[in-house]
């Protein structure tokens, strides 16, 4: 036990990414409203909430925000958990900007703000500051995840798509380092864990490929779309399989241990270059390129960041375990008369 | 590894070549029917993004046919003979460096071939001498990753089939980046802007040229 204590930490880790990565709830949040261009004049709309826990015995404090105006609400109406209905009077100065609906909800300790939900039609200059009493509010200490727009519950899939590819990274550098050595005295040896390496490194590259379509899927409504990122992740694909073909087609076991080697070596090495290049050929959707929001140091959540790093970790050893467990099959198997 | 040990390598495959002229002509003749059926197929192009990459899958194809016979028109008899005599390291160099030239050759006579045949209609602001220089660098560039890839198929003894899988991946960023630069020459922006794709185009290139030197006397060995 005392030499596979790693094992236990990947199964432990992994087991607390699956039960709080999947568990925690979003931050509840204001997802809809049924109308999002008002004028001035009495305005009545409904807004839909997600994991919002609104009661009739106390309704929250609702009120629109525009470059410093603050105007309340006249009348909020709980219709269930879920929805309220606001009624507003909007005055003639109100600036025609987008506002921000802002909902208080005292009782759950929840404040939640739809960012520009309306583009308010009046063409004024201002009004006067309306006075909103402001509530002492204490925020309810729930750990959630944050609720963005578009992602919602998909961004959970951050605690598998981005491991599956550190993971393969962690792999086809192992595999490299076995190659190296592959050229060196007792090259067969370490050919046997290069290649192992790489068939490991293959089952998380179609993994990460897989949950990052259906991620893909469910925010940008396509499964695949011709993104720098997206290309080079199935080039580097496509080299590794084209590795397997060619140790397929040699069926000496040095010259193959050879030329494996010098093939992934060559390869890799390109494949560094080609993450240099790709980004620079042109702008790309994906999270942290081309000027998008990365889930990055400043824009990781501190919770996200709990469930996050535990789960590289746990990937990666389980990868190593997985790889380990290869190596050991093919090598007995190679012993055996 | 000498650099005249090189230069006799280069004059032996020039020699080569002489002797072989069915090789030679069989790739000039891949190359105009390439452009022909081309030209049967779409007959006239507007548009320039699909000028450029028509042009540079004819030429990625002419490379690997072109570069495919490097390595694999050695029978062992010869190879053994190379073997005594020189350093594999002043082999590889020699090689890509004659197939640089050669891919310089080839490059040019497929663009001479292609605004025959198709015609450089709707290209008036392009800059012929930038992208002319762009195409022979990326020529020299497909020589310089697909030896070593040829080297390796050859070795393994299969035929073209495998060079094809092994070098397809691996020439994208270098095919992504040459086509990117061209496609700016046709617009008739100059260095000033392809510029930094033709540094990448260099750094790779310095790349592959090392790592083959490096790499392929592993290959030799048997």
């Amino acid at each position: 036990m005392r030499r596979n204590w790693w094992k236990a930490l990947g199964v432990l880790l992994l087991l607390y990414v699956v039960l709080i990565g999947l568990r925690t709830p979003l931050a509840p949040t204001i997802v809809h409203v049924d109308t999002d261009r008002i004028t001035p004049g009495p305005v009545r709309f409904i807004a839909q909430g997600y994991g919002t826990a609104f009661s009739t015995e106390q309704p929250p404090m609702v009120w629109l925000e525009n470059s410093g105006q603050r105007l309340c609400a006249a009348e909020v109406t709980v219709l269930d958990p879920l929805r309220i209905r606001v009624e507003l009077e909007i005055p003639e100065g109100f600036r025609s900007e987008l506002s921000h609906l802002h909902v208080l909800d005292t009782r759950a300790g929840q404040s939640m703000v739809l960012h520009e939900a309306f583009w308010t039609g009046g063409r004024g200059s201002g009004i006067q500051e309306a006075t909103c009493p402001a509530t002492a509010f204490s925020p309810s200490a729930a750990f959630t995840f944050p609720n963005r727009a578009i992602l919602n519950e998909t961004i959970r899939n951050l605690f598998f798509h981005v491991p599956m590819w550190f993971t393969m990274m962690l792999l086809m550098t192992i595999s490299v380092v076995h190659s190296v050595r592959a050229l060196g005295a007792g090259g067969l040896r370490h050919d046997v864990a290069a290649v192992n390496a790489v068939r490991v490194g293959l089952v998380f590259a179609a993994l990460g490929l897989v949950t990052g379509m259906v991620w893909a899927r469910a925010t940008w409504g396509t499964w695949w779309t011709s993104d720098p990122q997206l290309n080079g992740a199935a080039t580097v694909t496509l080299i590794y399989l084209a590795y397997l073909v060619l140790r397929g087609s040699v069926a000496d076991p040095g010259r193959r241990a050879r030329l494996a080697a010098v093939y992934n070596l060559f390869a890799f090495a390109l494949m560094l270059v080609f993450f240099m290049v790709l980004p620079r050929l042109s702008d790309s959707l994906h999270p942290g390129k081309g000027g998008n929001p990365a889930f990055s140091t400043y824009d990781l959540d501190d919770h996200l960041r709990l469930v996050f790093y535990p789960a590289v970790l746990g990937w990666m050893l389980l990868g190593t375990w997985m790889f380990n467990l290869r190596l050991r099959a093919a090598r007995l198997s190679e012993s055996r008369p | 590894m000498r650099p005249a040990e090189i230069g006799h390598l280069l004059k032996l495959e020039l020699l080569l070549d002489q002797r072989q002229k069915h090789a030679m002509g069989g790739m000039l003749l891949y190359v105009a029917s390439a452009v022909y059926v081309c030209y049967l197929a779409v007959r006239h192009i507007e548009e320039a993004s699909v000028w450029n990459a028509l042009f540079w899958l004819i030429l990625l194809f002419a490379a690997f046919n072109t570069l495919a016979r490097s390595f694999q028109r050695e029978d062992t008899g010869r190879q053994l003979y190379l073997y005594t005599l020189t350093h594999p390291r002043s082999l590889v160099l020699a090689r890509t460096l004659y197939n640089a030239l050669s891919m310089t050759a080839v490059s040019l006579l497929t663009l001479g071939a292609y605004t025959l045949f198709i015609g450089s209609d709707g290209l008036d602001d392009a800059r012929w001498p930038a992208f002319s220089g762009i195409v022979v660098l990326g020529g020299i560039g497909f020589a310089a990753v697909l030896t070593l890839i040829g080297a390796i198929a050859a070795r393994a003894g299969s035929g073209t089939g495998l060079m094809a899988v092994l070098g397809f991946p691996l020439v994208l960023p270098l095919l992504l980046s040459v086509m990117r630069a061209s496609q700016l020459a046709l617009q008739g922006l100059g260095l000033e802007t392809s510029g930094r794709y033709l540094v990448w185009l260099l750094a790779i290139d310095a790349i592959t040229v090392a790592l083959s030197a490096v790499l392929y006397p592993y290959l030799w060995r048997d």
